[in-house]
């Protein structure tokens, strides 16, 4: 690829990735009233989406091969733990975290 | 209103602790990028600018191979648009927050990542912080972040070497607190469970590559056959 083909790669990433990040304020502009099913959707979705999000961390992750997700079955497990007995963000992320890079450097 | 320069450090203040996890996730992710960058033979400056202008982490490993292939101007936009497909689903919900903020509300949409949109949706804000100012603050910490770890590791590229396995947990245990956030603040679990269970059969599905649109299309799907029944009671506590 020569530099100038680079570029306009790079900028079509760009382009494609502000277009989902745009579009809905776009078609859904704050002077008009937005429609009540896209208000419903605004209020459903993100909980819905918190839940994708968490298994869209964990993909790569292979159940049949290697540690079985152990590691992170137990990591998980804490961090849940940890956050609704002291609803301490930082430390369950961290406490989390410790403890899955302990079992993975040391255990598995 | 016009906040000034005290109202401002509040905000920085405020949403400063928010971006911790995400500042020991985001130069360790950022590092690997660059790295990754660096090995497959670009010099640091193509991390540099990616990371500044493209600013979706999946997206810019990806484009590396795009980056590696042959020129495909249509493929590289369908695939940039089908992965992050998502952040529709953010910009809807966002569609309220966002209003009358200004200048400050096209920073905030072009910043959108994940983790930006999960701490600006979640995080309550303390009373008398400018709610504008801490999307701001939170969005930019977030994206100063991932520049500088994306930089560092083009320049340093394969010299680095410690210890850093299972670092990469961080980002799962943050969005698994900002599930368990959100679980803790609906009155109904409905969304929150068909978001996990939906998005976990689309992987076993479709596997790790092509669960993703899936997962959206079926989780828009039952949302809105269940519009009736979740429309009538409020949803938040």
């Amino acid at each position: 690829m020569t530099l100038t083909q680079q570029m306009i790669t790079i900028a079509l990433v760009v382009l494609a990735t502000m277009a989902t990040r745009f579009l809905p304020f776009l078609l859904f502009p704050a002077g008009k009233p937005t429609p009540a099913y896209i208000r419903y959707l605004g209020k459903v979705l993100p909980a819905a989406v918190f839940g994708l999000l968490v298994i869209y961390s964990l993909k790569d992750v292979n159940p049949l091969t290697g540690s079985h997700g152990i590691p992170e079955l137990l990591s998980l497990a804490l961090v849940v733990g940890l956050h609704q007995w002291k609803r301490q963000m930082l430390l369950s992320i961290a406490g989390g975290t410790v403890c899955y890079m302990l079992l993975v450097q040391l255990v598995f | 209103m016009k906040t000034d320069h005290k109202g401002r450090m509040q905000a920085l203040r405020a949403a400063f602790p928010y971006t911790i996890p995400i500042f020991a996730g985001f130069w360790f992710l950022g590092l690997t990028y660059g790295i990754y960058m660096n090995v497959s033979g670009f010099s640091f400056w193509y991390p540099m600018f990616m990371s500044m202008t493209i600013f979706a982490g999946s997206v810019e490993f990806v484009a590396v191979n795009l980056l590696l292939g042959a020129f495909d101007p249509l493929q590289a936009f369908a695939m940039a648009f089908i992965i992050n497909a998502r952040h529709l689903f953010y910009g809807i919900s966002m569609l309220d927050r966002f209003k009358g903020l200004g200048w400050k509300k096209l920073y905030l949409i072009f910043g959108m990542c994940d983790e930006s949109f999960s701490i600006n949706y979640t995080a309550e804000i303390p009373d008398g912080v400018d709610r504008g100012w801490f999307y701001f603050f939170v969005t930019l910490l977030n994206q100063i972040y991932w520049v500088l770890g994306a930089t560092l590791g083009g320049i340093f590229g394969s010299f680095i070497r410690f210890n850093t396995e299972g670092l990469e947990f961080v980002m799962t245990a943050m969005f698994v607190v900002i599930f368990l956030e959100q679980w803790n603040k609906e009155k109904n679990h409905t969304a929150s469970l068909l978001g996990l269970i939906l998005s976990a059969f689309c992987l076993i599905l479709f596997g790790a590559d092509g669960f993703l649109i899936p997962s959206m299309l079926a989780i828009l799907g039952v949302l809105t056959l269940l519009r009736g029944h979740l429309q009538k009671g409020d949803v938040q506590k």
